[in-house]
């Protein structure tokens, strides 16, 4: 009983430690926020009109921004999570860490305190990225429960990257590493259907296209958001985040429980 | 809850740590009576710094055993915890929080309730010279600033042993002297100190016994008093205007002498030989030009000890 009120007070000033970062050093929040936001202004302005044709047969703007909106979304959170292995590595190769490790409080703390601290900061991204999608036309047709559903979906994909780029930034030796490792996550949007059916790809992208996690997880967005059809893409959405959460956490909680490297 | 603190703080038997084929620690043995500041004298990549790792269960030992306050650092890693403080040799301070936040951090870590983890920051701002910087986050701090904050902060849940691994490497000579006080200070409050210092002055003016490390063995080991019987000497260096001059002060005095540079190095270099060896240049007549003293340097230390000269200074340093 001790224990678990220990682990979750110490997890709580872990917590509040990282949102005052948060508060601190917004400029990171922005920064992780603006990516996505350029890749949506990128593709709807420069590449919406010709593609706008080639994804639903309509060639209109409009109905591109729709189209693409949920995987910038998803973009969103993986590029957030980017700045989660930053901040690990950062903390790691600082001494604070080093000086949590000698102190009597649950170990696992430190870590849930990045996970939550970045959960938010992920949260507050992509509700930038989906405000300037409102602004510029993105119209979606859900109801207050379809946008339910499609928040509770963006924080378990968030859930699930944050704790594989805690894993990535315990794994990485130097912060400049940490920064690279997460960068495939920012990409694999881009190769399923976020950007464009993946019936139009090339037959072995459109294989790794049809299998990767994003795929399904942006056909539920896109269901939920817009009304298509999700099929099992829901079903196989959230059993990817849960695989995903399990094993980062445990190989995180690994890698921080080692000793620390010479 | 308070045990006893029983009379040994620290006991230490055959610790071995190798990363690959390097050997860190060959067989360390050392024992540390309760209340007593002890120091760890070695030059880079000796392997003090693994000693305080392993000791303060920050990483396991390849062999022997290490007892810290009565708890057996492999088997009952957070009972040690508890008891013990580390101030690293690399700030361990939050730099975006403040430096009363990075208290009140180790206030709530520590479990001593908001009251009284706020009256405890408020006293140990006051007591480092840190009161006017509460509020500026610690990022900005200067050198000093952040190792007196980075041992406030280890001072909050009031540790009996404190480790401070080379608290006063990198710091001006100012907060080296403000530094020697704080620690002479937790000892007259009854905390046992391990301190790890490449520095002979650090350890000779703060600890009560001293080891010398040198390549993962403890090569002597005895109070600051005992050691310096086996380290030579220092000198003091004349210097003269002409060969005549050195000549018959090398006459009065004895000593090395240096024709191409006319200079006489004579052992001794304490007050009293000083005085005896001004009164018999003076009943000889002779006016040096220069004098300097030359006190023995750590390297002086270790080729008496060791017959070599410290540690390979291309060797890995061991940081983290």
């Amino acid at each position: 009983m001790t224990a678990l009120t220990h682990a979750l007070g110490d997890s709580g000033t872990m917590v509040a430690r990282q949102l005052r970062h948060l508060v601190r050093y917004p400029s990171m929040t922005v920064l992780l926020a603006g990516m996505p936001i350029l890749f949506l202004l990128l593709f709807v302005y420069v590449f919406g009109g010709a593609m706008g044709g080639g994804a639903d047969g309509t060639g209109n703007r409009a109905a591109y921004l729709d189209y693409v909106a949920p995987g910038v979304m998803l973009i969103a959170v993986a590029s957030a999570s980017q700045g989660t292995a930053i901040s690990v590595a950062m903390d790691m190769t600082e001494g604070i860490v080093a000086r949590f490790r000698t102190m009597d409080i649950a170990r696992v703390s430190v870590l849930t305190g990045h996970v939550v601290g970045s959960l938010v900061q992920s949260m507050l991204s992509v509700t930038l990225v989906t405000a300037v999608a409102l602004l510029i036309g993105f119209r979606p047709t859900a109801g207050p429960a379809e946008w339910l559903g499609a928040a509770g979906l963006l924080v378990m994909v968030s859930f699930a990257l944050t704790w594989l780029t805690v894993a990535l930034g315990l794994v990485a030796k130097t912060v400049e590493s940490a920064s690279n490792l997460p960068m495939p996550l920012v990409f694999l949007p881009f190769l399923g259907s976020g950007f464009v059916p993946t019936e139009t790809l090339p037959t072995a992208l459109r294989w790794f296209a049809e299998y990767q996690p994003f795929t399904p997880i942006i056909e539920t967005l896109r269901g939920l958001l817009m009304g298509t059809a999700i099929g099992d893409s829901g079903v196989v959405a959230v059993a990817w985040c849960a695989a995903i959460s399990l094993l980062s956490y445990l190989w995180a909680r690994k890698l921080y429980n080692r000793d620390p490297a010479a | 809850m308070t045990q006893p603190t029983p009379p040994m703080a620290v006991t230490v038997t055959g610790l071995r740590k190798s990363y690959g084929d390097h050997v860190v620690l060959d067989g360390v043995d050392l024992e540390i009576p309760a209340g007593t500041v002890f120091s760890l004298l070695g030059p880079n990549g000796a392997g003090k710094t693994t000693i305080v790792k392993v000791l303060s269960t920050l990483i396991g030992a390849d062999g022997g055993r290490a007892r810290v306050l009565g708890h057996d650092v492999a088997t009952e890693p957070d009972a040690v915890r508890a008891a013990i403080g580390v101030t690293g040799q690399y700030s361990a301070v939050d730099g975006l929080l403040t430096g009363r936040e990075n208290l009140m951090l180790m206030a709530r870590l520590n479990r001593l309730g908001r009251a009284r983890g706020r009256s405890r920051a408020t006293e140990l701002l006051e007591r480092f010279d840190l009161a006017d910087a509460a509020r500026k986050p610690a990022a900005t701090y200067s050198g000093g600033m952040r190792r007196r904050l980075d041992l406030a902060m280890t001072l909050v849940g009031e540790p009996r042993l404190i480790f401070l691994d080379e608290p006063t490497t990198g710091l001006d000579p100012r907060s080296r002297r403000d530094m020697w006080q704080i620690v002479r200070d937790l000892v007259a409050d009854g905390v046992t100190v391990f301190l790890t210092t490449q520095y002979l002055e650090e350890a000779d003016q703060l600890a009560d016994r001293i080891a010398v490390l040198d390549h993962g063995t403890i090569v002597a080991e005895g109070t600051a008093a005992e050691l310096k019987r086996r380290i030579p000497g220092g000198h003091v260096r004349l210097r003269f205007n002409a060969a005549d001059e050195m000549e018959s002060a090398a006459r009065a005095l004895g000593g090395e002498a240096d024709a191409d540079a006319l200079a006489l190095r004579v052992p001794g270099g304490g007050v009293a030989s000083l005085r005896d060896l001004l009164d018999r240049l003076d009943s000889a007549s002779i006016t040096p030009e220069e004098l300097s003293v030359e006190t023995p340097a750590l390297d002086d230390v270790f080729l008496a000890l060791t017959g070599h000269r410290g540690a390979d200074d291309n060797r890995q340093k061991v940081n983290r």
